[in-house]
């Protein structure tokens, strides 16, 4: 009874394809707009994820984030590298800062410095020059996407100079960097050089880097720092997510793609209801025909379940395409750089999609079940 | 279940016993009688014809004859079996292996072809597409209309559709046959091939036709004629009776 299902399903053109556009719209929307909102927050902890070596994160007690930190006395440094367990420790100091362009406009960065010794801080890969350009005086790296804020599309920035702060830069590489939330240009520069690229206050350190010494938990380290310095530490993991819970509390970006994603159900729900409601009138009399001949309700539920089993296999399979398709025709845009499906996103929207076959396929069963065979003589 | 189904009737040529059946309709807050206690033995290896005004209650009767009506009182045997004592799916169950239906509208399923939908009492009860479709062809080929085996409903007369039902309705070999009105869409030639058709390829020594219609242009093709009236039977004989 199954291919018959299908194929009464099939036979009916106009409402199959409608019945896989509802489910592959919303599963589109649902998973396109979840990917989205998962890249962007993670861009939150870019920080974070750019200095993949550091352990542990170690701040002033009121620093949230690492664009949200308040300096410390450079003795802080000294401070963290004599607590035990404690590899290596190097400052890292994030600031903004104005640069004035060759077109004279005025656009704000932030600044890195990072150590000058290690280079600990800049990002480990770079798309144009080498790492030790830094030992220039006056160099600094850009970021790849604040590139494409600064200089025409495919333009090789190295050699540029800068006005930062007033100060002459030269940009000496390119680095391939996760772009943060703001996708605001990063200008990495060398820690002692960035002292005077920011003035500014006394107290200009804004994070130590840790490397924890091998066989000793990154956590476990943490909890030391914090009893022996009163400053604040936080694993590498601890503070990706606090970047992220960050922009999450503090931005309308939940809410926006919740309603999306909502509305992507709920047209779902609409469209593939409807369609359902008419597809099943449709065949009201073939089905009570079928109930009269000696189709049990058990068999007509499962004739449904496979023409929705159907519907939306297929249209939730485009809808994924569709969203992989999204992800990857953009994926030269710097906006959604290193974008990917996280893979609870399809789990997701299948549980969406199933949500909304269940649903509107039990309200157009019930027609079905409540047919009198009878009805089929008159 | 099976066995309730095999049970051996108490008369072997006996096909439908009615006793007592009385069913009522609610419409709104009265209650209308619709049949008022029919008794009836109808018996296998007979084509019957049941006629009468319209309102006098055909279509409840011989929905109720074959299981898909529930009587309001009185009992329904069919082949010995007690029907409506038999739970809901046992019932669908026992239709689906004794009573083969012609709609008078076909209700044939549009998007399988012609062989296919005489196929379905065969597929429901599980025997495989294959082999189902080649049992449905041989039918239709009895009915002539085997080159017509592959055509989607659409695509076929309405003789042709009527045909393919018939077919569905002989396919798994039922022991009732129960139809309501097949040829009232037909002029007087046609009704009167389908009505030839029936008798030849449904009737058997162990099986009853029954056929619910107000075309007297076709009644000398009953072996018996039962007409009601405001839900009793009024007359019951080979021929009709005079006034009609
Ligand atoms: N489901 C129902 N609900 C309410 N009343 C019904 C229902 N089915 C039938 N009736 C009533 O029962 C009476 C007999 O109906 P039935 O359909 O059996 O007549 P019929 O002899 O088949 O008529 P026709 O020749 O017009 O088909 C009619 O008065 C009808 O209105
Ligand atoms: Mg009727």
């Amino acid at each position: 009874m199954v291919w018959i299902a299908i194929r009464m399903l099939t036979g009916d053109a106009t409402k199959f394809y409608g019945l896989l556009f509802g489910i592959a719209f919303s599963t589109l929307l649902i998973t396109q707009q979840l990917t989205i909102f998962v890249n962007l927050i993670e861009r939150g902890a870019s920080g974070v994820y750019n200095v993949p070596s550091a352990d542990v994160w170690v701040m002033d007690p009121v620093s949230r984030t690492t664009d949200v930190n308040l300096p410390m006395p450079s003795t802080a440094l000294d401070r963290v590298r004599s607590v035990p367990g404690v590899e290596w420790a190097v400052p890292h100091l994030r600031a903004a800062a104005s640069v004035r362009t060759k077109e004279g406009d005025l656009e704000g960065v932030s600044v890195i410095g990072v150590d000058d010794a290690t280079l600990i801080g800049l990002p480990r890969r770079m798309t144009s020059g080498s790492t030790n350009v830094l030992e220039r005086p006056d160099a600094v790296v850009i970021d790849d996407v604040g590139t494409t804020r600064f200089f025409p599309e495919g333009y090789d920035p190295v050699g540029e100079r800068l006005e930062l702060n007033d100060q002459r830069a030269v940009i000496m590489g390119v680095a391939d960097a996760v772009p943060s939330f703001t996708s605001q240009v990063t200008l990495y520069t060398r820690y002692s050089r960035a002292l005077n690229f920011v003035p500014g206050t006394r107290n200009r350190l804004s994070f130590v880097l840790v490397g924890a010494a091998p066989n000793i938990d990154a956590k476990i380290l943490a909890t030391r720092i914090t009893e022996a310095t009163g400053l604040r530490a936080r694993t590498r993991d601890e503070f990706a997510r606090d970047g992220i819970d960050f922009i999450i509390e503090n931005t309308g970006i939940p809410l926006n793609f919740g309603i999306t994603v909502m509305l992507g159900f709920l047209v779902g729900v609409a469209i593939v209801g409807l369609t359902f409601s008419l597809f099943i009138r449709d065949n009201i009399k073939q089905f009570g025909a079928l109930k009269a001949i000696g189709v049990n309700n058990a068999k007509i539920r499962r004739m449904v379940a496979a023409q929705a089993a159907m519907v939306g296999s297929i249209g939730y399979g485009l809808g994924v395409l569709g969203t992989v398709a999204f992800i990857w025709s953009f994926s030269s845009n710097p906006t959604f750089k290193g974008f990917y499906i996280p893979w609870q996103v399809p789990l997701i929207s299948l549980a969406a999609v199933t949500l909304i076959l269940t649903l509107t396929g039990w309200i157009a069963l019930r027609n079905v079940l409540k047919t009198e065979p009878a009805a089929v003589f008159r | 279940m099976s066995d309730v189904a095999l049970a051996a009737p108490s008369d072997a040529a006996t096909a439908i016993a009615t006793r007592g059946v009385v069913r009522d309709f609610t419409a709104g807050q009265q209650t209308i009688r619709v049949l008022h206690g029919i008794d009836l033995d109808i018996r296998a290896g007979e084509l019957t014809y049941l006629v009468g005004e319209s309102g006098s209650g055909k279509t409840t009767l011989i929905s109720i004859m074959c299981g898909i009506l529930w009587p309001t009182e009185g009992e329904v045997r069919l082949f010995g079996t007690d029907i409506y004592k038999l739970s809901d799916n046992e019932l669908v169950d026992f239709r689906l292996r004794n009573v083969g239906f012609i709609f008078q509208q076909y209700n044939l399923i549009p998007a399988i072809d012609a062989a296919s939908n005489a196929a379905v009492p065969l597929i429901a009860q599980g025997v495989g597409r294959g082999e189902a479709r080649a049992r449905a062809i041989e039918l239709l080929a009895a009915l002539n209309i085997a080159d017509q085996a592959d055509k989607l409903p659409s695509q076929l007369s309405g003789g042709q559709q009527q045909r393919v039902a018939i077919a569905r309705a002989l396919v798994h070999q039922p022991r009732l046959i129960v139809c309501d009105e097949p040829t009232a869409a037909l002029d007087a030639r046609s009704g009167r091939r389908v009505m030839d058709l029936l008798r030849e390829v449904a009737l058997a020594d162990d099986r009853s036709v029954i056929i619910v219609t107000h075309d007297n242009r076709i009644f000398d093709l009953a072996d018996r004629i039962l007409v009601l009236e405001d839900g009793r039977v009024t007359h019951d004989g080979r021929d009709m009776p005079k006034d009609h």
